[in-house]
């Protein structure tokens, strides 16, 4: 039985260079959610800011006019933090302390610090900043690059195999309409795309981007007397990698967090993974996304790079994944995008990335270098 | 001899070795396990009480990547370069420069010295083993 609802998600235009604030898309892209629920700004009474770029509360409660603001966080899991504040949300709700629960996000980093800049500034990268980036291991893709390398190694895994998520990726962001990337890649494309840090090439790495996406949460009770059909959620969970905060000490460098909480947020949802129509995996790199699908279970530790061959993560295919775009390219809005796709893939409003029938969908994220968070979603009735 | 350092000085052993082109670990005064990187505790037993090891010198390497881009412009230079994930024979890993021209493999053997990297701080850096 869900404990709590998905009523409106909001999005802002997604561009490069914007001359707009990162609290204007927060802002903007929390009146759309806001709006689009049927609910007014005044009716929020819990926040919770996502990613480091995220406003204070308090600008919030004066901008919206909240009168009796109830629940405040924060969820430190940099990518894994919007799945992480679908969870906190519902756990909120559920245990009566609000009733309603805006999850906003909104960046500018075109104009500002680029990843391997920001990273920098957080404490839970000061293993890297200290002993490593001295070295010359600056940015998140040459942190991950060594899981990727081994589980290539282990494994047999192709870049080839990376590049068939990101060119399944750009075909759905290019249905999406709102995606930053317009033009569609081939695989040629991608095995021609320069080298960052191998194995990574261009076109292996997400996007850099600005603009906002936003959530709201309420009880399914209230949900049902709301503007849109209802998406519940029906399990989630969090979990750590092993060295969370230093991949060179990691045990085992090819799982991450999301290995830990698959097995817990399916059994909270009572579904299998013959019921998912529908996944938004994290995809701040095309590694990352096969990775997690053996992390989820959907296939194998190892197995991961035949299990994205023939098409299988493409609409028509057995799991259409990153239906929107991603992070790779539609937009960089660190998993809240996938969660509003998530939603909209439920609603059955996804448009021409629809996939035909969607009733239960699985969302993850993943954070900083392995902090996962993985939450199920149905259909709800209204 | 044992002590029990202040929090912000459990990483000095490490920079000293470091500057004198050694790797020191961290070992548990208590449970003898050896860790890095430098923590306040140990992992296993939770005890403050640490000691210095000079490590070997001597690991594998794990994984790698070669980087292609200049992340920060002092490096440009450098390009491209190879960073290791080095299995070191005390059971934890350091991350460096590999240095030559052998290509990284998984249990390639290597050694490992220091050298200056950006704003000067000595960084590990390996030569592959020839036995």
């Amino acid at each position: 039985m869900s404990r709590a609802s998905v009523v409106g998600v909001g999005e802002t235009e997604y561009t490069k260079r914007s001359p707009r604030s990162a609290l204007q898309h927060q802002l903007e892209a929390s009146l759309t959610a806001i709006a689009d629920a049927g609910l007014t700004p005044g009716d929020v009474d819990g926040v919770i800011p996502i990613g480091i770029t995220g406003a204070p509360v308090e600008e919030y409660v004066a901008d919206f006019g909240i009168t009796d603001l109830r629940f405040s966080a924060v969820v430190p899991h940099g990518g894994a933090s919007a799945v992480g504040a679908l969870q906190l949300a519902g756990a909120a709700i559920a245990a009566g302390l609000c009733s309603t629960v805006l999850v906003p996000f909104g960046r500018n980093t075109s104009s500002g610090a680029k990843a391997g800049q920001r990273i920098h500034t957080m404490p839970q990268f000061h293993f890297v900043s200290e002993y490593e980036r001295p070295a010359g291991n600056i940015a998140p893709a040459q942190l991950y690059a060594p899981m990727a390398r081994r589980h290539m190694e282990l494994y047999g895994t192709t870049s080839e195999q990376f590049g068939e998520i990101a060119v399944s990726t750009r075909e759905h962001a290019l249905l999406n309409g709102r995606g930053l990337m317009t033009k569609p890649i081939t695989l040629a494309d991608h095995q021609a795309s320069r080298m960052i840090t191998d194995p990574f090439r261009l076109l292996d790495c997400s996007l850099e981007s600005d603009g906002g996406a936003a959530f709201v949460v309420t009880s399914p009770e209230r949900a049902r007397d709301l503007a849109q059909t209802p998406v519940d959620l029906l399990g989630s969970a969090m979990g750590h990698p092993d060295s969370p905060s230093s991949i060179t000490q990691r045990p085992d460098l090819t799982r991450v967090g999301v290995a830990k909480a698959a097995a817990l947020a399916f059994e909270a949802a009572g579904v299998t993974h013959a019921d998912i129509d529908v996944a938004e995996i994290y995809d701040c790199f095309t590694y990352i996304v096969l990775c997690q699908l053996e992390d989820l279970g959907f296939c194998a530790k190892g197995e991961g790079g035949p299990f994205v061959e023939g098409g299988r993560l493409r609409l028509g295919g057995e799991l259409p994944t990153n239906t929107h775009g991603g992070l790779l390219s539609q937009s960089h809005m660190l998993a809240v995008n996938h969660v509003v796709e998530l939603v909209r893939q439920l609603r059955g409003t996804a448009g021409a990335a629809q996939v035909a029938g969607a009733e239960t969908g699985l969302v993850t994220g993943y954070g900083d270098m392995g902090d996962g968070g993985v939450a199920i979603l149905r259909k709800g009735t209204s | 001899m044992t002590s029990t350092p202040e929090p912000e000085d459990i990483a000095a052993p490490y920079w000293r070795g470091a500057a004198e082109g050694v790797l020191v670990l961290q070992r548990c005064g208590n449970c003898g396990v050896v860790r890095h990187y430098p923590r306040a505790i140990c992992s296993a037993c939770q005890s403050e009480l640490v000691e210095p090891q000079q490590a070997d010198g001597r690991g594998t390497v794990h994984s790698w990547t070669v980087t292609h881009h200049a992340f920060d412009p002092r490096l440009a230079d450098d390009l491209p370069y190879t960073l290791v994930t080095v299995d070191m024979r005390e059971g934890v890993r350091v991350l460096g420069r590999l240095d030559g021209d052998t290509a990284p493999a998984i249990d390639l053997p290597v050694r490992i010295t220091f050298a200056p990297g950006l704003d000067g701080t000595p960084v590990p850096h390996f030569e592959v083993e020839t036995s």
